[in-house]
């Protein structure tokens, strides 16, 4: 080879040139990340009080708190998991447990890969064209939880899969050899050995979900509503959407506020993927194979 | 009493084109341990999980032939499967507990058919462990998890784990593969006491281990069988060639 | 004859054991015949759920490309006002920031990826990882309110105009691209097979001519599906780029200086419009067709990404 002909001196000196350049990109990429939490945590936590996370918003939203955008989005989380687990972690079972090498499978397969890379905005029109409009369930509750919950499944699809693949094959052969049906054998050995996997993979897919603004534009979120949502036809707010409008949308807004909500939805969502990763290394350090 | 299973004339290929099996055919009869020997990959292991249509599970591979289980042919159409895998017990190569207790690996296979009743599952666990013989190493810690045992231990219970279901045969794929000198001696204890009320058909060790616990033996060399006979017959006055030569040690 | 008879009690006996679990059994295969055929509309669900998408954007959609003369459609003026409905100044509103992003990402990402697969120490790699993942889930609605307060200022004070311009959406998205594109074309790398290395080692390479000689493009197809995902994940992305590219729906002039003009994409003009159209008019309608380009180009980017890594390897067997 070529390469190794060339001056040694030489080669070490492009070597080192290279592993700095390298280092110094990774080094690029993680400061930014850092700074950011940082800024955000630096800027938005003297906003952050009791008052701030349990009361309404008052005189035009630039005093009290931020309550109901919180309870909103806890709300349309809950909506999205109650959407998407079902569907989502059947899909998964029938593509590791079920499905054959076939055209059908291919196509759930390609299915499932383009729901991943439709963009949010997307959802939006197709929430409000499918559920606001053609269903008129409004915006509302019931709209924005479909929406996102259609969007989440891919995620959620893709990773409980791979967890269920990851039991050993052992398993399903010693229970079915002792007489159990297949889906007992799924329902009793492989569904509980995936479990951490699912359910990292859930909680993940439910933090995206709750990040999420463009799906719940058209479909459920509020500017401004004064009292809690008494139904899933009511709209609510929601934190993604409010932090938007009172960066953008309200004049004379006070940045602390704004800096507030932003840190109250990160710390919301990364608290949802710390939870995800604990149960992770919890249920994995107790099982005994 | 006709023969409990009659293979005839079976083939079996793989998914990928390997072909595993060519026109076996043989009769085992009950209560008695029917061993199947040969070199790696003769196909014993795929044979094996024929019987309780383990193969099921294999994608795209194709059987043909029959294999007659009391007389039933097992591949007709309105085989019960369960049913089937229930009176065929199955024993595997690795010891493989599922995670839970000993008490839970022993009742999985009563539980999933349906037997709730605490009397009756506790009595079976007695049963099954001292007929696997380990039910004195066990009694105090049948809630301990299983996979505390010690390997001879572990394949002591999976054979005590069909055993629970009360089956009509017994199946072991190489059940001393990972075991020291002192557990295979007690498996092979075991078998000799079980074989009164059950038919063993077992893959062997080795051919010494063969010869030790054979009543009937079957020689199979890449995916045929190439001769059956007593135990007398096959380690002692063997009818071919090669067979005389795997036992005797000339092989390859 | 009474041998006959103890034998079929003892066959009774037998019978009974066997008949009360297959009586549950029996029961139960209902049951599971109800789970398994659900299960199985779950899996094909996600069929339907795709060709419904796309049949309500159809719906909704599809009078803007049979209403509008297509030479209308794609011209260079979007006023919706004085009904000029010309979508091409969001088209390359949308292919500037995603190209301006995809310029600044891929570089970034595919060597933080080597870096992270080849170069750094585990430790490192159990630090960094999770702060990738950390990137991933923060939400675009936060980096764009960062973008909108913090960048954006530090962009003007560089000497553009204003801070909200196609420079700043590609930033912002840049970044929002990069854990796509890290944590595939890692995986991509570690699918090399380590022989592959220790052979060019043996024969006296050093480590970067090893990567980037034998390593690199061993994992070219993975790259590149990382490189496809990426520039799909900037172009659909909405609230942030909205808030930060000035949303100014013209055609900037091609030059040096074209990253500090704002520019408006497709995202952004749904996400900013639909809220004051009425439903049903042509605007609306206009504004499901730009959804239906999104959609078909998304899609299209997923093809083929998924084409490069040819199917899905199941992993089974298991050592019994
Ligand atoms: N899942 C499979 N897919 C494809 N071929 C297989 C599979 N399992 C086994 N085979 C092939 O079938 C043939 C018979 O294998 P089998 O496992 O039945 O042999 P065996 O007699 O049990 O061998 P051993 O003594 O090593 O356990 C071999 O050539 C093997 O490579
Ligand atoms: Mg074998």
């Amino acid at each position: 080879m070529r390469l190794a002909m060339r001056p040694a001196m030489k080669r070490q000196q492009t070597q080192k040139i290279a592993v700095g350049l390298i280092t110094g990109a990774a080094v690029l990429v993680v400061i930014p990340i850092v700074l950011v939490i940082l800024y955000i945590v630096v800027q938005g936590i003297g906003a952050l009080s009791w008052e701030f996370l349990t009361a309404p918003p008052r005189n035009g939203m630039t005093e009290g708190g931020i309550m109901p955008a919180i309870l909103g989005t806890l709300i349309l989380t809950l909506g999205t998991a109650i959407v998407c687990l079902p569907l989502a972690i059947g899909a998964a079972i029938y593509l590791a447990e079920y499905a054959s090498d076939n055209r059908l499978t291919r196509w759930v397969r390609l299915a499932i890969v383009n729901l991943a890379g439709i963009p949010s905005i997307v959802y939006g029109l197709f929430g409000l064209g499918a559920f606001v409009l053609f269903l008129q369930f409004g915006t509302s509750i019931l709209a924005g939880s479909l929406t996102l919950g259609i969007m989440t499944l891919p995620v959620v699809i893709s990773t409980a899969e791979e967890a269920i693949l990851s039991v050993p094959q052992e398993f399903r052969l010693v229970s079915q050899s002792l007489g159990a049906t297949r889906w007992q054998t799924i329902r009793h050995q492989v569904l509980p050995h995936a479990m951490p996997g699912i359910i990292t993979g859930v909680i993940l897919g439910l933090s995206r979900a709750a990040g999420e603004t463009a799906p719940i534009l058209f479909t459920v979120a509020a500017f401004y509503v004064p009292h809690l949502p008494q139904s899933i036809s009511d709209q609510t707010m929601a934190l993604p959407y409010h932090l938007y409008v009172i960066a953008t949308q309200v004049p004379g807004m006070p940045l602390s506020v704004q800096y507030g909500t932003a840190l109250v939805l990160l710390l919301l969502v990364l608290s949802l993927t710390v939870v995800a990763t604990v149960i992770r290394t919890r249920m994995r350090r107790r099982r005994d194979w | 009493m006709g023969p409990k299973i009659v293979v005839k004339n079976v083939y079996f290929t793989y998914g990928d084109g390997t072909e595993a099996l060519h026109n076996v055919s043989m009769e085992i009869a009950s209560y008695q341990i029917f061993v199947l020997f040969g070199p790696a990959r003769a196909g014993k292991t795929t044979l094996l999980r024929l019987f309780n249509r383990l193969s099921d599970l294999i994608e795209n591979a194709t059987v043909q032939g029959q294999i007659l289980f009391n007389g039933r042919d097992i591949f007709e159409r309105g085989t019960d499967v369960i049913d089937l895998r229930r009176r065929i017990g199955m024993v595997f190569a690795i010891p493989t507990p599922l995670p839970g207790s000993i008490r839970d690996n022993i009742t999985y296979g009563l539980r999933m058919a349906g037997i709730r009743n605490r009397d009756e599952l506790e009595s079976r666990v007695e049963r099954s462990l001292t007929q696997a013989a380990l039910w004195n190493e066990v009694k105090d810690r049948l809630d301990k998890p299983a996979s505390a045992l010690s390997g001879g231990q572990k394949q002591r219970l999976c054979i005590a784990r069909s055993l629970a279901l009360e089956p009509e045969v017994l199946i072991l794929d190489n059940p001393t593969s990972g075991l020291d000198p002192l557990s295979t001696a007690m498996v092979e204890e075991s078998l000799h006491e079980l074989k009164q009320r059950y038919t063993i058909i077992m893959v062997p060790h080795s051919v010494q281990q063969a010869a030790r616990v054979a009543t009937t033996a079957a020689f199979m060399l890449d995916g045929e069988i190439i001769e059956v006979g007593s135990a007398d017959q096959i380690f002692g006055q063997p009818q071919v060639k090669q067979t005389e030569d795997y036992v005797t040690g000339r092989f390859g | 004859m009474a041998n006959l008879n103890d034998f079929a009690k003892a066959r009774t006996a037998q019978i009974a054991l066997r008949v009360r679990p297959m009586g549950v059994w029996l029961r139960r295969g209902r049951l599971e015949t109800l789970i398994e055929l659900l299960i199985r509309l779950s899996g094909v669900s996600t069929i339907v759920i795709v060709g419904l998408i796309f049949l309500f954007l159809l719906r909704e959609g599809l009078p803007a490309f049979l209403d509008i003369p297509l030479r209308q459609l794609f011209g260079s003026r979007w006023y919706p006002i004085e009904g000029f409905y010309g979508i091409w100044p969001l088209l390359v509103g949308s292919l500037v920031v995603t190209a301006g992003a995809i310029v600044i990402a891929v570089p970034l990402g595919l060597t933080t990826a080597v870096y992270l697969g080849e170069i750094a120490p585990v430790w490192q790699r159990e630090i960094l990882k999770p702060l990738i993942e950390v990137l991933a889930g923060i939400p675009s609605i936060v980096l764009g309110f960062l973008g909108w307060v913090a960048l954006a200022p530090i962009i003007q004070s560089l000497g553009a105009p204003t801070g909200l311009t196609a420079l700043t959406g590609s930033l912002i998205l840049a970044y929002m691209a990069l854990p796509t594109i890290i944590s595939i074309s890692e995986d991509a790398l570690y699918a090399v097979p380590k022989e592959y290395r220790d052979g060019a080692l043996a024969i006296g390479a050093t480590q970067w001519q090893t990567i980037w000689r034998v390593v690199l493009p061993a994992a070219r197809s993975g790259l590149a599906m990382a490189v496809m995902l990426g520039i799909g994940r900037a172009i659909g992305e909405t609230m942030a780029v909205m808030m930060v590219t000035g949303n100014a729906a013209f055609i900037p002039d091609l030059g040096l200086d074209l990253p500090l003009h704002p520019v408006r994409t497709m995202t952004a003009t749904i996400a900013a419009e639909m809220g004051e159209v009425a439903q049903g008019s042509l605007h609306y309608n206009v504004l499901f067709g730009i959804g239906i380009v999104l959609f078909v180009v998304t899609f299209a980017i997923n093809l083929v990404a998924g084409r490069l890594v040819g199917s899905v390897v199941r992993r089974r067997g298991g050592q019994l």
